[in-house]
């Protein structure tokens, strides 16, 4: 057994105290359901802008792209447990199982065999995994739907409390990885733009998601959804324990992640991309891979903040509120693991607690004013965000200190061969 | 597509006996622009080469074209005998070529340790899983390529500055840290650029004695790029020199240090027939 860090110890011991606190106010109602919804999205939020801290703060691609994530996951788990809990059936959440699985296995398998051949430009790629996707998503409906009957029978069997939240699992990893998915794909031709054209082609997705939420019905096929009426009757069964659980899985996923050769490697793309591919780093992969990982983030955050309201509206998802993950990273540190969650729940207590509280009546949409006035400020103050680069003793990395040794052997000898030459050459 | 790249196969190119590297008329063209024309060039193993000539001769473009930074107009080059010259630069790394950049380009705001760690992550040896999960084989490998990196530290005399910021370093030691960090890479070939500039005479010394102990510490075959023609006469075997993109004299320091076209380049027309007077007086 190898000893356990003093910083990781620490850790842990917090979170449990973190989580029994909390759970504790919630339990004896101390803490009003007001506030409860507060602190839940503020877990939420920092799961987002943990994944977004990634791709911009550590990765150094600038986007605006996390909030379309966050609303791909946020719908497509609300429609499996919609159908769960409303229509009895399970046939949503298969759906998005088979299309998820399928998919993914048809984009490594493809991802493979690319690699094999050389020189396949981005877009081809992309036109390939596309059709590939489209069948492969063709194919997981007609599996979903034969497996609806008997697997609905299954999940009755069980008590519906546990099945529900079976399937409230699953949806959250699923929407995950859907989010993952869709990013891998448009990742695909958008990265190797530079990061200003990220960004805008970024906020692009972002508002073509909200509009085609807006016609969810319509365009999408999927009445349940309601277009721009807004989605109701999504069970609301995100409790503190399952959003506290993800942000600690986010933070300990991101945390395991930095401190890798693979964290080594997605930061020197950030630090300077000419001298990483010349150390050997392979920066579209790393673009592609830290993208990926930050929208996953993003899809698995959007499926618990469906099911803390039980509602869901598509002006939610408006391309305005795409830049609030943003000035939380700025905000909290770029780069900085600990300040990304801390400047989240500030962003939650703040701007969606005390500020609605304390502004009078009618007077709530100054919390915009405040809110840049306040992010004015800071960047004036402290433009490298609330804590800088700042990490907790657990989200740093521990070096360990120099091994004795014989110098003599590793460092040349004050007095080469050549020195002598050398010397009088450059003197004269 | 989540495993690390696959490991250098540059052990299998070392059997046949072709040079370690061999250029042939390279060109590069900047709209209209002849930054290097028909250049070549020939390496053999375990030997050090300067590429010297005046500012804007176009060393650095040569460079650039060999690590696969820019694509060559027109041209061939060959690792142990393998065609380089369409790969990126990131596969070129792996074939076992690195660089240090003119203007230096470390990883400023990483810890020297991991400016030097990054070096060894396609030969880390654990997955993203292992990572993540922090399985096993993440810690041993972790360890083992830290302790190998500070080994690289030690060489360069920077073990005691493991946990400092790079861009805090100062400039000599960022050069001599961005040497390090190239050389861990575990190259066939190091290509340094100017790494002397902007370094004192003492210093330059120093460095220079460096440079020929891991020439021999590591087996290595360097090719140096310098503007001052003294910091190479001491420790290059062999001199290309070049001027205006093109190679206008090759040989031994001797040679080159007498070669009147080489003086021109330097010193402006006229300045070899000048020095030929000069010393032809001297001698009197
Ligand atoms: N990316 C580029 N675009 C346009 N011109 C370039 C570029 N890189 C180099 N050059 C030009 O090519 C010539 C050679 O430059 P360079 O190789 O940097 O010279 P050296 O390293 O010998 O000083 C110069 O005239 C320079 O301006
Ligand atoms: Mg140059």
């Amino acid at each position: 057994m190898k000893k356990i860090q003093r910083g990781t110890l620490i850790f842990g011991i917090g979170i449990i105290v973190v989580f029994v606190a909390i759970q504790l106010l919630v339990q004896f109602k101390i803490l009003n359901s007001f506030w409860f919804t507060i602190i839940r999205l503020g877990a939420v939020m920092a799961i987002v802008s943990l994944g977004l801290n990634l791709i911009y703060g550590f990765n150094g691609q600038f986007s605006l792209g996390q909030w379309a994530f966050y609303a791909i996951g946020a719908y497509a788990s609300a429609d499996a447990t919609y159908r769960w809990t409303q229509l009895h059936s399970a046939l949503g959440i298969l759906v998005l199982l088979f299309a998820v699985v399928l998919s993914g296995l048809g984009i490594l398998l493809i991802g493979r065999w690319i690699s094999r051949i050389r020189g396949m430009d981005a877009l081809s790629q992309f036109a390939l995994y596309l059709i590939a996707i489209a069948l492969l998503t063709w194919m997981a409906l007609l599996v979903a739907k034969t497996l609806d009957a008997p697997v609905t029978a299954l999940l009755n069997a069980i008590p519906p409390n546990i099945s529900l939240q079976i399937v409230f699992f699953l949806s959250i990893i699923l929407a995950g990885l859907i989010a993952a998915e869709v990013s891998f794909l448009f990742g695909l031709p958008v990265l190797t733009l530079g990061s200003d054209y990220f960004g805008i082609a970024t906020l692009g997705l972002t508002i073509i998601v909200k509009v085609l939420l807006d016609n969810s019905d319509t365009m999408l096929g999927f009445p349940e959804m309601k277009g721009a009426r807004g989605m109701i009757g999504i069970p609301k069964i995100t409790t503190w324990f399952w959003v506290f659980s993800f942000l600690v899985l986010a933070i300990v996923i991101t945390r395991n992640l930095l401190l890798s050769s693979y964290g080594r490697a997605i930061i020197s793309v950030r630090e300077d991309e000419v001298a990483a591919k010349a150390m050997g780093i392979d920066i579209a992969f790393y673009k592609n891979l830290t993208f990926v990982i930050g929208s996953f983030f993003a899809g698995a955050a959007g499926a618990l903040y469906a099911h803390i309201n039980g509602f869901l509206h598509p002006n939610t998802f408006n391309f305005i509120k795409s830049f609030d993950p943003l000035i939380i990273v700025v905000f909290g540190g770029l780069g900085s693991v600990t300040g990304t969650v801390a400047a989240s729940f500030a962003w939650a207590l703040v701007l969606e607690g005390f500020l609605r509280l304390w502004l009078p009546q009618g007077f709530e949409t100054w919390r915009f004013v405040v809110y840049p006035l306040l992010l004015l400020i800071m960047m004036l103050l402290k433009p490298n965000g609330l804590l800088g680069s700042y990490e907790i003793a657990y989200l740093r990395d521990h070096i360990p200190s120099l091994r004795k040794k014989d110098k003599a052997q590793i460092q040349p000898p004050s007095t080469y061969p050549t020195a002598a030459t050398d010397a009088q050459e450059v003197k004269s | 597509m989540m495993t690390v790249a696959t490991a250098a196969p540059s052990a299998t190119l070392n059997n046949n006996n072709a040079p370690v590297l061999s250029v042939q008329n390279l060109s590069k063209e900047f709209g209209g622009l002849k930054a290097v024309y028909n250049f070549n060039l020939e390496l053999a193993e375990h030997s050090l080469i300067g590429l010297i000539g005046p500012n804007g001769a176009g060393k650095t473009t040569v460079f650039n074209m060999i690590t696969g930074i820019y694509v060559p107009t027109t041209g061939s080059i060959k690792l142990y005998g393998e065609e380089i010259s369409n790969l990126e630069p990131h596969k070129i790394n792996h074939l076992g070529i690195a660089r240090t950049f003119q203007n230096i380009r470390l990883f400023s705001n990483l810890t020297v340790l991991d400016n030097v760690r990054i070096a060894y992550h396609t030969h880390a040896g654990y997955s993203l899983y292992d990572s993540i999960l922090r399985s096993k084989k993440y810690s041993t490998r972790e360890r083992e390529l830290t302790e190998k990196a500070q080994d690289f530290l030690e060489v360069f005399r920077l073990e005691d500055r493991q946990t400092e910021i790079a861009k805090n370093l100062p400039y000599g030691e960022q050069r001599r840290l961005e040497i390090a960090r190239a050389l861990a890479a575990n190259p066939k070939l190091l290509l340094l650029d100017e790494p002397a500039a902007g370094m004192n005479p003492a210093e330059t010394v120093d460095l220079m004695n460096l440079i020929h102990f891991i020439r021999d510490k590591f087996n290595l075959t360097i090719l140096l790029i310098e503007h001052q023609m003294r910091v190479v006469m001491g420790i290059c075997e062999g001199i290309t020199v070049m001027d205006f993109g093109e190679v206008i004299a090759r040989g031994t320091p001797k040679d080159i240090q007498s070669n009147p076209r080489v003086i021109e380049a330097y010193l402006g027309p006229g300045a070899a027939a000048l020095s030929e007077k000069f010393k032809r007086k001297k001698n009197q």
